[in-house]
């Protein structure tokens, strides 16, 4: 009868039944009963809703149109992980929502992407700086699935220079005019709730920073063409356009001139839950490589027999098992309100630039597959490499740590 | 009404089965265990009841060892409105001894429809259903592929799924039924429900306070792999395939 319903299943699930006949890899320390439940959960609606389109989405750089995946997983109340139950969220914590964004980037890397700045970048700092007004007004939208959300702070000249950003926004009757350009925004083509960071006052530098909340449709504002990636294809990004773009008073997030740490506390928030997309990368390359190893035999044997290939996979194992441990770990401190700004800056350090080793090693174990796009190693590597350049590059993060610690002894 | 919901724990239907080395048994250390198919579309059953408003409660139980908790906060992430786990240890509970408890939990909780998987996907055995029918004197309606339930007239219909086709059957309730793979798509467990069934009750109880004593009545000699499929053959013609079945493997 097992067989019978492993076949049956196969029909059904065909994604799933092989994810399950993969090895088994033990998350037992990282997660009690509730957790392993939530993320086996996520998991299947991912497998079923998400990877049957990975291939596509990536090829097309679009995502699909038959089907509203944003609105599914809206559905799946995926959206609002961190968000309060009043507004349609589930009210938990960021160890959840890492769980989340692993199990959607291990199905697809650009709708983990694409997910990271909805659920994330856009709700979870309107959650954490909005007015209930404002909370009111835009969340239940974006949770629920029908608003796509953005966040938008680099320009064309400041990337990891951000606080050098020239978009301005001059105060006027009522609320204020923005003029400039905002580059590389996740989302920004399809998104109808941005937030948008401009400069209020330049002479005040980072003080002079203040974040907006923009709605598409909103006169003066426009999206320019979108950008072709590297990897991440599907997850649109483009450039922002502001010319005299009025904004009312009360779309302002947080306070003028505040902006600086609305931006500054999201980023470390946000590097935390991204880190966890090139956690499911990793997962998705030990997928792909272990039943392959399996299966293609040369000289006479599976070329999982060669030592070569096990110190490969005994590789790529342990790369992801640790940084697997370190994310975790820092998103259980998040929950007990402990954001240490280098930790969330190690997390993802360590885990983008180990899944693009490891999508490079994915990539060797099946040779000349892998060099193929006819299997998806290509796309998990273009894929994992975007994870050491957003959200602030290695670069960035290594002088993050490297200054808080300097600072602190 | 409330409805009693069996569920059992085994290893994962998408699992590739290993004999241990000493032939004693299937090996289930670091193997993936799940709820049994047949037990999941049974507590989808319950669970549908209850939200067509024939019933207003579901309880599940699960008769094993600690783990089988596992299984039970599944059920309660389903839906299922409470649970309860006989803690046999880790010793094998046979069909009939399952029965009886089973038996003893429907005397405690009076439920007016007790439902549960025709069989579990490790053993096979097809027996509890109608072992704990029997020891209630209650109506089965076994391999349900539809179950509709009158509750003015206290009544079940159920479509059984026999040999020569479907067999429409009716039951008065109380009354047990045991169900086939067609009857439904069991849901999963969404997210808000998985937070939820945390706070939601597993009653521990223990197969001697039930007044039920598990007996052994059967001893495992050994458990071995299927023989392994010899390598096939590539015939040359359809004349050649048509000897072959013929004459040699006599089929034609």
């Amino acid at each position: 009868m097992q067989r019978f319903f492993a076949t049956r299943r196969a029909a059904i699930f065909c994604w799933d039944h092989r994810s399950k006949q993969r090895a088994s890899f033990s998350t037992s320390l990282l997660f009690d009963d509730t957790q392993k439940q939530f993320k086996e959960s996520v998991h299947q609606f991912a497998q079923e809703n998400i990877a049957p389109h990975a291939a596509k989405i990536d090829a097309t750089n679009y995502f699909p149109k038959d089907v509203n995946l944003w609105k599914l997983m809206g559905d799946f109340n995926l959206h609002g992980i961190t968000a309060p139950e009043e507004y349609g969220g589930l009210g938990l914590g960021y160890l959840y929502h890492c769980i989340a964004m692993e199990e959607i980037s291990r199905a697809s890397g650009s709708v983990g992407l694409s997910y990271g700045a909805h659920s994330n970048l856009c709700i979870n700092q309107l959650v954490r700086n909005g007015t209930s007004a404002q909370k009111q007004k835009y969340l239940p939208k974006l949770i629920c699935g029908e608003h796509v959300g953005a966040l938008a702070m680099s320009e064309p000249n400041a990337g990891s220079d951000v606080v050098s950003m020239k978009c301005k926004a001059d105060r006027v009757d009522g609320g204020y005019v923005i003029n400039g350009n905002k580059m590389w925004c996740t989302n920004g083509p399809v998104a109808q709730t941005l937030v948008v960071y401009a400069k209020t006052d330049i002479a005040a530098g980072s003080k002079g920073i203040t974040a907006f909340i923009i709605e598409k449709g909103m006169p003066g504002f426009s999206t320019a063409q979108k950008l072709d990636k590297l990897g991440m294809r599907g997850s649109d990004t483009c450039e922002l356009v502001f010319e005299k773009c009025f904004v009312p008073e009360e779309n302002v997030l947080g306070q003028e001139g505040k902006g600086v740490y609305v931006m500054m506390s999201g980023l470390d928030l946000e590097r935390l839950v991204l880190a966890a997309g090139p956690l499911g990368l990793m997962q998705a390359c030990l997928d792909e490589a272990i039943p392959y190893v399996r299966q293609r035999e040369q000289f006479g044997q599976p070329i999982g027999e060669f030592q070569f290939i096990q110190g490969k996979l005994a590789d790529m194992y342990t790369s992801l098992q640790s940084s697997r441990a370190f994310v975790y770990s820092v998103a259980r401190e998040c929950d007990n309100g402990k954001v240490d700004r280098k930790d969330c800056a190690g997390v993802i350090l360590l885990a983008a630039e180990k899944a693009t080793q490891v999508a490079l090693q994915a990539i060797q174990c099946l040779g000349g597959n892998g060099y193929v796009n006819e299997y998806p190693t290509g796309r998990l590597l273009r894929d994992a490499k975007l994870f050491e350049i957003g959200a602030g590059t290695s670069e960035i993060r290594r002088m993050i740590i490297g200054r808080e610690l300097f600072k602190q002894d | 009404m409330k409805v009693l919901v069996a569920v059992k724990r085994v290893v994962d239907y998408a699992v590739k089965i290993r004999v241990k080395a000493d032939k004693s048994g299937v090996e289930t250390t670091n193997v993936k265990m799940s709820m049994n198919p047949f037990c999941e579309i049974a507590l989808e059953e319950a669970l549908r009841i209850r939200e067509s408003g024939a019933a207003s409660e579901v309880v599940a139980v699960s008769v094993g060892p600690d783990q089988c908790t596992d299984t039970l906060r599944t059920a309660l992430a389903m839906g299922a409105d409470r649970a309860v786990h006989v803690y046999a240890g880790a010793t094998p509970v046979l069909p009939l001894s399952v029965a009886k408890i089973l038996k003893a939990l429907v005397q405690v909780e009076q439920p007016g429809l007790l439902i549960l998987g025709k069989q579990a996907i490790d053993d096979d055995c097809n027996q509890t259903g109608q072992m704990v029918a029997g020891l209630l004197r209650w109506p089965q309606g076994t391999f349900a592929s539809k179950v509709v339930l009158d509750k003015a007239k206290n009544v079940a219909t159920v479509d059984r799924e026999v040999d020569g086709g479907i067999e429409t059957i009716s039951l008065d309730l109380p009354a047990v039924i045991t169900t086939d793979l067609r009857l439904n798509q069991p849901r999963y467990a969404t997210l808000p429900n998985i937070m939820k069934a945390k706070s939601k009750v597993i009653k521990k109880v223990t197969p001697a306070e039930l007044n039920v004593e598990i007996k052994s009545d059967m001893e495992t000699i050994q458990v071995t792999e299927p023989p392994k499929r010899k390598a096939g053959v590539i015939v040359s013609s359809v004349d050649e395939l048509i000897d072959k079945l013929k004459n040699e493997a006599r089929v034609l």
